[in-house]
This record gives C-alpha cells, structure tokens and sequence, in this order.
C-alpha cells in the first residue's frame, strides 16, 4: 500500500462514507491547489481538513473567519519590542502549511482578499518585507452556501483561484448509523499518526507534474472547454486557467490511479470540483443541473471522447 | 441600446466582423436589381449599407425607432407614388429591398442576423423574377455561397476567421447539398407553370411582335439582338428566303394602322399535303401573347394550341415563359382557294379618302391588266415591277410620313422599311380590287452549326404581304423583297446600307471569333434553357417513363423522392461513420473496432465513456469478455494516452492490440 492510499484509508476512517470527496481533497493537495468545501454546517467540513493535515503530517492552523476579521489576524503583525528598540513580526495563522479558513463568507471582502493573495502568490508581503510561506502551503476554505444569511459570496475571480471546490453533502444511511455507533470524532483525530513526512508530499507533487498527458487527452480537454465556451447552457465559458487546473487535477488524479499517463476518466473524476464553481448555468439549464455533479455530468455526456 | 428591450444571454450582440459580412452579402444580393428599382431607392439603400457599416465601426447606438418608422412610412409611400401599387412584382422588389436594408440598422443580436441571412436568401429568389439566364444563375450561386458563409462566421463569433475559412465551409456545404438539390431537381413534383402565379406585371417590357402594325412598329425591334425563337430541324433546313415564321395576319386599315382580329379557332383544318413537310421543334421566349410562329403554313397543330383562319398557331394561354413544341409546316402550299369568302371581301376594304394618288394608280393598273387571263396574277407583277420603278430604297430609318402615308412614302419619300412596303403594296393592291393582306412575322434566322439549330432574333421581324389569286388562293408576296432581295436571302444586315445605324453586339459583330464566341455562348444558353428551364411535367414524366416507371405520376414521385432522400442521407452517414472508423490513429481505429464488436455483442459504448469505465463495464455486463476487455484497453490506452517516449514498444503493442481484437468473436 502506497503512502498515499495509506492517508485516504486512515481519513476515511475518520470521514465516512466519502471516500470520492477524500480522494478529491488528495489529489488537489497533490497537484498544488487550494480546496474549497462548500457545505451546511456539520457536515465535517473542519474534521476533513483536521484529519488531512494531521495524516499528512504537516502542520495546521485555524482562522475562523467572521465579519469583524482583519487582514493582519490572517497575515500577522508587527509589534514594537520595547526591549530592543524594534518592530518584531508576529507571523499570523496563514504561516502555516494546512490553513483552514473557517466559513470564509462570512468575513469581509477585504479579509477575503488578503487571504486569497497569499494563496496566489505562496507568500505575504507586510511591512514592505516579504515573507514567504511554507512549502507545502495548503488552504483548505469552508464556506456555508451563499443563500444563507450574513455571508459575503466570493466573486467568480476569487473563487478561480480554488483549484476544487467539493461538496460533502449528508453522509449515506449506512456511515451515518456507523458515525453514530463510533467514537467521538475529536477523539480520533487526536490520536491520527502522520503517513507521510513534508518531504513526501513534495515529491508527489513533483511527481504529478511528471505525469503524462498525451496530445489525444489534450484534444478532450479541448473540446471540453470549448463547448463550455460555445454552448448556450453557460454564462460564461471555462478560462485558460480553469483549462490549466483541469490538467493540472487530472494528472494529479492519475498519480491517485499509481499511473504514469492521464487517461479520460481522470479529467471526468475530476470535472466535479473543478468545474464546479467556474461555470453557471444558464436558464433551463441551471434547473437541470443544481450541483456541481450534476454540471460536470452534463457536460461530459454533451462531448464525445475523441 | 436603452430603448430596446435586453435580449437574453443565448443572443448575443452582433460583431463588427459580423454586421460588415452581412451588410455585404445585402448588397450583393441587391445589385442585380440596382437597374430596375427606382434611382432614390438605390441611393437609400446604399446610404443605409455604409451608414450600418460606419456604426459597427464606430460602434455607435443604432438609430431609433422612430426614425425607422418615419423612413419606412416615407419610402414606402415613394414606392406606392412609383409604382402606384404596393403588389406585384416590381413594387414587392421595391418593399423587400427597402425592408432589410432597414432591417440592416435593426441588427443588434446574433439572432438578428440569422433573420437578415434567411430575408437574404429569399432576394436571391427574386432575381429569378427578371431572369434566369446562366450568367444570373452563376451570380446568385455565389450570392448563395456568400450568404451561408455570412451565416457559419455568425456560429463562430467567437472565432475569429479570415475571409478563406467561412468561404471555405460555405463551399463545402454546397457541395455536400448538391447531390439533394439535383435529386429534388429531377424527382419533385413539378407544377403545371410556376408554383405560385407570377405576379400580373412580371412580363412588362418584353419585346416582341404586337398584333397591329404602323408605320415604325417593326422598325422599332431590328434594333433588338434578343432572341424571339430558337428552332431544331428533324432533316435539312430549309433556304433562308423560305423561312417565313408566320405571325399575326393583320387584314385591317384605318389610313394609319393595320389590325386584325382572331377570329375563328380551330383545332383542325383541311390541307393537301403536297409535297414532303418540314418537321421542327421551336423554343420560342415568353412574349406574353398567344401566338406561336411557325414557316408557312403550319399542318400539324401543336398540344395545347388551335388555329386562326388565317394560318397563326394560338396557345391556349399567353406565352408567359418560354416554351417548347414540335410543328410540321407544308412550304407548297395552297390555302383560300376555293372561292370567295368573307376574307377576301374583308381584304378588299379601305378607309376613304386617304391616299388618293394610290387609289388612282391602282385603278389604272385594273383598267391596263383587266384583261389578262389571270388578272390578279398580272395586276401583282405589274405593281412588284413599279415598285421596283419608283426606285424605292430599303432603309432602317425611314423618314416621317404625312397624313397619307402611302401617297407619301410611293411618290415623296420614297424610302422604307418593310412594313411600309407592305402597307403600301396592300393598299395598291386593293385599290386595284385585288384581295391582300399585311402578314407579320419573322423572316430567315442565324444558323448555329454548334447546336444545329436556327436563332431568329427580334432583329429579324418582317412584314409582308399575301395576294388572293384564282385557283391558287392566298399568295405570299414580299414586295420589300422585290426591292431588295438580299433581305431575304441574307437577312438583314445584308440588306441595309453600309454604315447603318444597326446596334453592332456580339451577334453583329463583323469580327468571326467575335461571332463565333457568340454563338458558341447562344448554344450553351440554348442547352440550359432546354434541359434545365424547360424541364416540366412532361420531360419529367417522359424521363421516368424512360426510367421504367410509369401509373400514377405524383405518387410514382412521392416514392421516388422519399426512397431517394433516404438513400441519399444513408450513404451520407455511411461515408460519416466510415470516415470516423477510417481514422488516421492506428490504436483509435482498432479500438474502435473492439467498440462496434461489443456494440453487437449488446454492450455500446457511449461518446463520453472513457476506455476503462467501459471495460469495467464489459466486464460486469459481460463477464467472458472481461480478460480480452482489459488487455485491449489496457493496450490502447498505454498507446494513446501513454505518450511515445514512454512507450517503447509500440509497435509490438499495436500489433498485440489488433491481435486481440481479432480474436474476438465478431
């Protein structure tokens, strides 16, 4: 068993009945993207992350957003040391290589930003001093459904930078009445052991970069993109960068598959999270195709493999 | 934009690129009908074109809609001033141009143009109003081919192109819509004339033979190279100064004009055959009357046509569109001549008191030849011969004739065309008692030894005269003939003075590859009108007749044309599905082979199904094939997905692969 599968196993102890949203998280950890969870509370959004960062052995920070939050309790700030005569930086939450951002909505779209700009760039700059973070540098954002009540929904531009989003939706009948037999769930993410070590993680993720991605696999992720930006169905078209996530997930996926070549169903698996939040549907469609399941079905059944 | 309700996301506005395409596909269509549309609404419709044009560049708001209203309301009445009606042919032209280079400044969305594109090509249809000659044909073909394109760069806004890739495409789906256009051609069910009416104006301005005669009548179309029949003979064909097609017989003069009436039809009437008959199809151009010409003297009567007493073949309806009918004419013949009838007396009258100083001359000539055996016989030789004495002179312009316009073209001006020699002769003649006639027609045409048939044009329009004469009956007597022979053995370019004012076309030209390119262009135009103008009820029927296939005509072509469509879409999808197995990848091709192997086995995988999801499929539904379905896959995708540098047996893979595949049961 690979130290990867070793990981999925060890969370979806934890997690049950979700193995198709582990698997999604791990393969956008792998292929260097943020995730985004958009559920209703208490679904285990935080667990899921709590119980990835933990089996992956790095290290995790919480910042529960709220509509007060400011930028420097994300990014840190500098206070002046009366003893030595200085400023003296203290890191904030975001220096760390699992981020949780809590309910992200639910804060200010100024909070939001300096947020996702650390997430873009790998590194904050406070002070005119740039600091870069750490390497692996993972954000896992929640965020409650945006119809709910004081929340903030994050423009389309801030929601590209979320390589995935999934959702976990309610466990099935079976692993609802195993989590209700089982032990508290705090319990057993306390005593999680690590899988793998950083360095691991940074190999795969180097590794995934390497995986094949043929020209007549190209061709299908072409002609996914550009029915997306042809057809009537969509507000808009999927970008190049949406194009370059989709790749980038696939490939990640494959390395999941232990294969060294992507192949159709990997950029299928994978069109749910990623699609996902890029694309709305339009009129009649949008009633067909409410979650991002439904939109990514769609969309494979109206292109043909080439 | 405010004013205009915001249009759903599914039409998006219109592009620059877009709106100039359509505007010139508009104007190409429209140029046809630039010569026959009043000036001003040329002018409005081109200042409209630039003026759509100049905003999309500019990218300024359209109009508003009051304006439009008001230059609709305002051009649309200037139509109706025009042309005093809002219907028909040439106003409806008028409205339709008007309306979509109106509708040029509607365009906003995508859908918007699509409307513009289909109005585009119903324009196209009506240039077939005016004429459907090949140059026109091949015109409105490209307009078609510019049209479609227009309409595949509205698919693509989002693609820009050059000019060669929508042109491209647009060729291409005419190509592919030839095979279905030509078998509608032939198998559609064709309508008894058009298939809707022809508007009422449709035939102004054809030219043609007019059923009376005055003096400037003919004159007026020797200047016209038209085309007035085209005629194939079954043996030789006859000399030129035998080839009088026979037109209206006008026996009536009012001391300006001659007249005639139809009198009686017939569908039959009596004639010794003397001699053999000259057999022949005439193609005779739409001249919205009824008569058909025919050498005298027609003797078979033609389907759909009866006979005057006077020898003029009548079609049951008026010759709206060219038409098509096989004659046989009796060159010696003798028509008239038992007796006297109401004809001869009505060949006697003349008006009084006009052209005194014939009246005399004719009852002289009576008074010298009253005495001779035949003395109608006589009296005409001696008039042909004074004819020839007056030095009267064949011109193509005739000067003014006075109030007696024999007197004044026999003893003062003395130069005519023919039908002032044939007025003048039949006044004389009946002067002196002598039944005669004027008979109008066409007389010789070109012979075009590319087709082996004659033309005879407008230019070749004659006017000459028949004398009653005891026992021989009606007489043809040319007196422009005894005057100048050489029309009718040369026609009339030969006849006329050097330096004439005759129109010097093609057909004219004194240049003989000039007349040669001619004529050629006449045959061709000849082959499109007999096989693809004319083709009607008949040569369908006789076509599938030829074909084997006969009974009830319209459900014979129902089946025809449904079996023909179904062949024709089938061997389309069987070269598409072809096409798609034949592909250039070796590894695709074989595995779409495996594909189609578990199609008929029961097990077909969907476009979107991914080669492992399939297998996996295989495998459940199919549990024997599920080894062989995993080492094909397995297969092909380590040889499409793998990537070559990661592969370094190929080719053995491809092999194994194709391998396994036939050993599949098929």
């Amino acid at each position: 068993m690979t130290k990867i599968e070793q990981v999925t196993q060890q969370v979806s102890g934890i997690i049950l009945g979700k193995q198709q949203q582990i698997r999604l998280a791990l393969a956008c950890l792998v292929a260097r993207g943020h995730l985004l969870i958009e559920d209703v509370p208490g679904v285990g959004k935080t667990t899921l992350a709590h119980a990835l960062a933990a089996s992956l052995g790095l290290n995790f920070h919480r910042i529960q957003f709220t509509s007060d939050l400011l930028p420097a309790d994300v990014l840190g700030v500098a206070v002046y040391n009366g003893d030595r005569s200085k400023f003296e930086f203290h890191p904030g939450p975001i220096f760390s290589q699992v981020v949780l951002a809590d309910e992200i909505n639910r804060a200010t779209p100024k909070a939001q930003s300096a947020l996702l700009e650390a997430m873009e760039e790998h590194q904050v700059t406070i002070e005119g001093e740039t600091r870069r973070l750490p390497d692996p540098f993972f954000v896992i954002a929640t965020q409650n459904p945006s119809h709910q009540i004081g929340t903030f929904p994050l423009p389309e531009s801030q929601l590209d930078r979320f390589l995935m989003r999934i959702e976990l939706g309610y466990p099935g009948p079976e692993a609802e009445r195993a989590l209700l037999r089982g032990e508290n769930r705090r319990d057993l993410l306390e005593r999680i052991q690590p899988c793998m070590q950083p360095a691991e993680l940074l190999a795969l993720q180097r590794e995934s970069q390497q995986v094949h991605v043929s020209d007549a696999l190209l061709d299908y992720v072409q002609a996914l993109i550009s029915h997306t930006r042809r057809s009537a169905d969509y507000v808009s078209g999927l970008s190049p960068r949406a194009g370059l996530a989709l790749a980038q997930a696939a490939r990640a996926w494959a390395l999941l598959d232990a294969r060294k070549h992507v192949v159709p169903e990997d950029v299928q698996a994978v069109l749910p999270g990623v699609v996902g939040h890029r694309l709305s549907p339009t009129g009649v469609a949008r009633e067909a195709a409410a979650t991002s399941k439904d939109i990514a079905a769609r969309l494979i059944a109206s292109v043909a493999i080439p | 934009m405010a004013k205009t309700p915001a249009k759903p996301a599914t039409t998006p506005a219109i592009s620059l690129r877009n709106a100039v395409w359509l505007t010139v596909a508009f104007a190409l269509v429209a140029a046809p009908h630039a010569a026959r549309l009043p000036p001003w609404l040329v002018v409005l419709a081109g200042a409209l074109c630039l003026w759509r044009v100049y905003l999309a560049r500019t990218r300024l708001e359209m109009p508003a809609r009051w304006l439009l209203i008001a230059i609709v309301a305002a051009s649309g009445a200037a139509i109706f001033l025009h042309y005093r009606t809002l219907f028909g042919r040439d106003a409806g032209v008028a409205l339709l141009v008007l309306m979509l280079s109106l509708k040029l400044l509607e365009t906003r969305t995508q859908r918007d143009g699509m409307i513009l594109a289909f109005i585009g090509y119903f324009l196209v249809i009506t240039n077939f109003f005016y004429t459907q000659s090949i140059p026109t044909a091949l015109y409105l073909l490209a307009c078609v081919w510019f049209i479609t394109a227009a309409m595949i760069n509205l698919q693509h806004a989002d693609e820009p192109k050059g000019l060669r890739g929508p042109l491209l495409t647009s060729a291409v789906m005419l190509a592919q819509s030839v095979p279905l256009m030509v078998v509608f051609f032939v198998l559609f069910p064709r309508v008894q004339g058009p298939l809707w009416g022809m508007p009422s104006d449709a035939f102004a301005g054809v030219t043609g033979l007019s059923d009376n005669m005055r003096p400037g009548t003919i004159n007026k179309l020797v200047f016209s190279d038209e085309v007035a029949l085209r005629a194939e003979f079954a043996g030789k064909i006859p000399l030129p100064n035998r080839l009088y097609w026979r037109g209206p017989v006008l026996p009536d003069f009012d001391g300006q004009t001659w007249t005639g009436s139809l009198g009686g039809l017939y569908n039959n009437i009596g004639m010794p055959r003397r001699g053999d008959p000259v057999r022949y199809t005439v193609t005779i151009e739409p001249h919205n009357r009824r008569w058909l010409f025919a050498l005298d003297i027609p003797s078979i009567i033609p389907p759909r046509a009866a006979i005057t007493g006077e020898y003029l073949l009548l079609s049951n309806t008026p010759v709206t569109s060219r038409m098509r009918y096989t004659v046989e004419s009796q060159l010696e013949y003798a028509i008239g001549s038992d007796g006297a009838n109401v004809m001869q007396r009505r060949a006697l009258r003349l008006p009084p008191g006009y052209n005194r100083r014939t009246l005399a001359l004719g009852r002289e000539l009576r008074e010298r030849h009253g005495g001779a055996p035949d003395v109608n016989e006589a009296i005409t030789n001696a008039a042909l011969a004074l004819f020839r004495e007056q030095k009267l002179e064949y011109t193509l312009e005739p000067p003014l004739l006075g109030r007696d316009s024999v007197d004044d073209f026999l003893f003062n001006t003395r130069q005519g065309f023919c039908e002032h020699f044939s007025s003048a002769f039949v006044v004389l003649m009946r002067a002196a008692g002598v039944p005669a006639r004027v008979v109008t027609g066409y007389l010789g045409g070109e012979y075009n030894p590319l087709g082996n048939y004659l033309i005879v044009r407008q230019s070749d329009a004659h006017a000459w005269t028949e004398v009653w004469m005891e026992k021989r009956g009606w007489v043809r007597v040319d007196p422009t003939n005894s005057v100048s022979p050489a029309r009718a053995d040369g026609g009339l370019a030969a006849a006329i003075p050097e330096g004439a004012a005759l129109q010097r076309g093609l057909f004219t030209s004194k240049n003989p590859l000039l007349h040669r390119l001619a004529l050629t262009w006449d045959s061709v135009a000849n082959g499109w009108n007999q096989t693809v103008l004319s083709y009607n009820l008949e040569s369908q029927r006789a076509l599938l007749y030829r074909a084997g296939l006969d009974g009830d005509a319209l459900r014979t072509l129902a089946a025809l044309l449904i079996g023909a469509t179904v062949l024709v879409t089938a061997i389309l999808a069987l070269i598409a599905l072809t096409h798609r197995k034949r592909s250039r990848e070796p590894a695709l091709a074989a595995y779409q082979q495996f594909c189609d192997k578990m199609a008929k086995a029961g097990i077909a995988r969907g476009d979107a199904e991914g080669p492992l999801d399939f297998a996996a499929r295989v495998a459940t539904a199919r549990p024997e094939f599920a080894s062989a379905a995993h080492e094909i896959t397995q297969l092909y995708v380590s040889l499409r997905y793998q990537g070559e540098q990661n592969n370094i047996n190929k080719n053995n893979n491809l092999k194994q692969l194709q391998q396994h595949i036939q050993a599949l049961p098929a």
